[in-house]
């Protein structure tokens, strides 16, 4: 199994988001990770999907993708050639006990403390999804009280863009 | 000029060169209906008993001329009875365009009397779906959906339209019809690899589906199955697609498919299929399945490549352009070894068949055969009348076989002739059985309505026969809630309708009912008594492979 990143331009229009991910459900893909946002043009919306599975599956999706009319743009996107990140807010207990240990971990991994309080506090990290699946398993030693991640995004590197192939 | 959204709907399906479409009225879509009694003069709407049979009737009228079949509902329950038939034509690839009311756009959301989420429902077994909420937006809608419908790979499209929208008036500017998207051939890297596979080919098999017929490229597969000496074969929805006697032509493949044909695709070294997605029923057990064939696989749907088998070279492209790319490269040869195999196959085949004497499923299906002219379209349901007429029906045109092939919809056959009569003119039949029949028989008073001259072979067994069958072989005869055993007088209902009827005991009463069935102007029922233990043969059980083929059933 591997993990497969792919962006898809989609027309902004009401219920697009349902037409991609009824599509994964019926057809079964194995979806770890998906994004929405807005674009630099109100006339398309992004979608990143993180998915597993093999190299058959990862061309099916495409193809399944390609057959719906509001996308207009798909691409693979591969960690040499891209930039990926998401974001993380976890919550620990905050106890005398292991309260140094949390904070020493957190730096290290390069997150920031967003709220402190008597019994708890917040870090936030903002990493690739593999350095953020590093830092929780740390955590995991210790008492996670919440956490809430966003799921991947990702741009290829250089001046492409997916939009390219739409104006094309 | 300014229009209603109702009168700007029905005069962008005339634009379209639409002059027949299928429905049943209702609160939501009362609007269309006005205006479609305004524009009655131009476009003639077929009033069905349900809107599953106006559906499944859109289906039969696309599937024989190859346009979109159109049909229209109101909204709520007359929109939910559409999705059996939207979701038939849409594992058929039929291209169809659904239109429903709804409610108002400020009553949506509110569970309002009669309103259903009909976008959400028919998501899955909709190319694309659209819920118009303003009447600018309408027209262009319909034409959107007639361009999608019919372009690529074929299928159904619905139009969800709020009462408020059919009422609202906006600009009407007419357009010239859509057309589908120009068909495009496979890249030419790709054509290069197949042409040295078919060139290397020692027994190759070209196996066609509804893809070959949506693109009509009998003429270029005919050429190549010439240049490279091969057999044809089809699946159940490229029936029709050829003449049945073709001397290439070894009929249907799959579960129930002739012996000749899958035996010939199982020992081929080359498939190449066109525009067919080896479904289940065709493959059996996939890992069994042709075990020495590398596979040319063309397709307009580039996600069919390689989903259920693997294609060694997948051609993503429409099969008629594909093909004439394709041809250039091709060295003719002549396989005589080959063709020797497939003349022996053919031997044992005719030599399997059901020579029997009597009211057998094949003689009553040859019966009709005498009697159908070359552009007779024949519909079916679903079941074991649904096999044995794939079987042994013969056609002599292409799209003249309208028959639920990748969703298995009994109740398909009434609605679906019922269609194919007025998108043919032609006096039309229906092969169906008494389990079949018994879902959709309502149509009947469509059919009588209409003066439509149907000829309804209705194979009565008393049992639903094909799941019989797999309880004989599989399930040691607990025959679970598959004996019928109804009273119904077939013959007195179909007079009960208006109809003519007669059952046919006897081989020699069958031809008599025939004869006079087809010299009937108005539908004609006869009600066929056929023997509860016939069973379809051959048959490749579930899961199993060409080697466990059973063309013989002893006790």
């Amino acid at each position: 199994m591997n993990r497969y990143t792919i962006a898809v331009l989609v027309r902004n229009q009401f219920g697009v988001l349902n037409r991609v991910t009824s599509m994964f459900r019926r057809r079964q893909f194995n979806i770890t990770a998906l994004t929405v946002s807005e674009t630099e043009s109100n006339q398309y919306s992004r979608i990143t999907v993180v998915f597993s599975g093999d190299a058959l599956k990862e061309q099916q999706l495409i193809s399944q993708l390609q057959k719906l009319p509001d996308v207009c743009s798909i691409r693979q996107l591969h960690s040499e050639d891209s930039i990926s990140c998401e974001l993380l807010l976890i919550k620990m207990a905050n106890e005398p006990s292991t309260r140094e240990e949390i904070r020493a971990a957190a730096s290290a991994f390069g997150a920031d403390t967003v709220d402190y309080s008597q019994h708890a506090m917040v870090f936030r990290l903002t990493d690739t999804s593999h350095r953020i699946d590093d830092f929780l398993d740390f955590m995991r030693d210790y008492t996670i009280l919440e956490i809430c991640r966003t799921g991947c995004v990702s741009l290829q590197k250089g001046s492409a863009t997916l939009r390219q192939d739409v104006d094309e | 000029m300014t229009l209603s959204g109702a009168d700007i709907l029905v005069r962008t399906l005339i634009e379209q060169g639409v002059d027949t479409v299928f429905g049943y009225p209702g609160g939501q879509i009362i609007n269309v209906y006005d205006s479609l009694y305004k524009y009655q003069s131009e476009i003639h709407h077929v009033l069905t008993a349900h809107e599953q049979g106006a559906t499944h009737a859109a289906d039969g009228y696309a599937r024989t001329t190859g346009k979109p079949g159109v049909v229209i509902s109101t909204s709520g329950p007359g929109a939910t009875n559409l999705v059996t038939g939207i979701a038939t034509a849409y594992l058929d690839s039929i291209p169809l365009v659904a239109l429903c009311g709804n409610v108002p756009t400020t009553q949506i959301g509110t569970d309002s009397f009669q309103e259903i989420d009909i976008t959400g429902v028919t998501l899955p077994i909709t190319k694309h779906n659209y819920f118009v909420s303003s009447v600018e937006d309408l027209a262009d809608t319909v034409r959107e959906a007639f361009q999608l419908a019919q372009s690529g790979r074929p299928g159904p499209v619905l139009i969800d339209i709020p009462k408020d929208v059919q009422i609202a008036t906006c600009e009407y500017k007419p357009a010239p019809p859509v057309t589908a998207d120009e068909p495009v051939s496979a890249p030419m890297a790709q054509v290069e690899q197949a042409a040295v596979l078919i060139n290397a080919a020692k027994r190759p098999f070209i196996y066609f589906g509804g893809g070959m017929i949506a693109a009509a490229a009998q003429e270029e597969m005919l050429a190549l199955a010439d240049a490279i000496d091969a057999p044809i074969g089809c699946s159940l929805a490229g029936i029709s697609g050829i003449p049945t006697d073709h001397p290439r032509f070894l009929g249907m493949q799959g579960m129930h498919g002739h012996y000749a044909c899958s035996l010939a695709m199982h020992n081929a070294d080359l498939i190449i299929s066109l525009g067919v997605r080896f479904n289940d029923r065709v493959t059996g057990n996939r890992s069994k399945f042709a075990p020495g064939a590398r596979i040319v696989q063309v397709d307009v749907d580039g996600s069919e490549l390689s989903k259920n088998i693997p294609a060694t070279v997948g051609l993503w492209g429409d099969v008629k352009k594909t093909l004439q790319a394709l041809l250039p490269l091709i060295r003719p040869s002549q396989l005589p070894g080959w063709q020797s195999v497939v003349a022996q196959l053919r031997q044992e085949e005719e030599e399997s068949l059901d020579h029997r004497p009597g009211l057998t499923p094949r003689n009553a299906i040859m019966a009709l055969n005498e009697r159908l002219s070359p552009s007779t379209p024949v519909a079916t349901d679903v079941g074991q009348h649904q096999m044995w007429a794939a079987q042994t029906l013969r056609f002599c045109q292409s799209r003249r076989f309208a028959s639920s092939g990748g969703l298995g919809t009994m109740g398909y056959g009434m609605g679906a002739a019922i269609g194919a009569y007025f998108a043919t003119g032609e006096r039309t039949v229906l092969v169906t059985g008494d389990g079949s029949f018994g879902m959709c028989l309502n149509e009947l008073a469509t059919a009588v309505s209409n003066r439509i001259p149907l000829v309804i072979l209705l194979m009565n067994n008393g049992v639903l026969g094909m799941v019989r069958q797999w309880q004989t072989l599989f399930f040691e005869k607990r025959y679970s809630n598959t004996v019928l055993n109804r009273s119904t007088d077939f013959v007195a209902l179909a007079k009960a309708f208006g109809a003519a009827g007669e059952t046919a005991d006897t081989l020699e009463e069958l031809n008599a009912a025939l004869d006079r069935a087809f010299a009937s102007d108005g539908p004609y029922l006869i009600d066929c008594a056929i023997e509860k233990d016939e069973f379809v043969l051959p048959m490749l059980p579930p899961g199993g492979s060409v080697e466990e083929i059973i063309t013989k059933v002893g006790d």
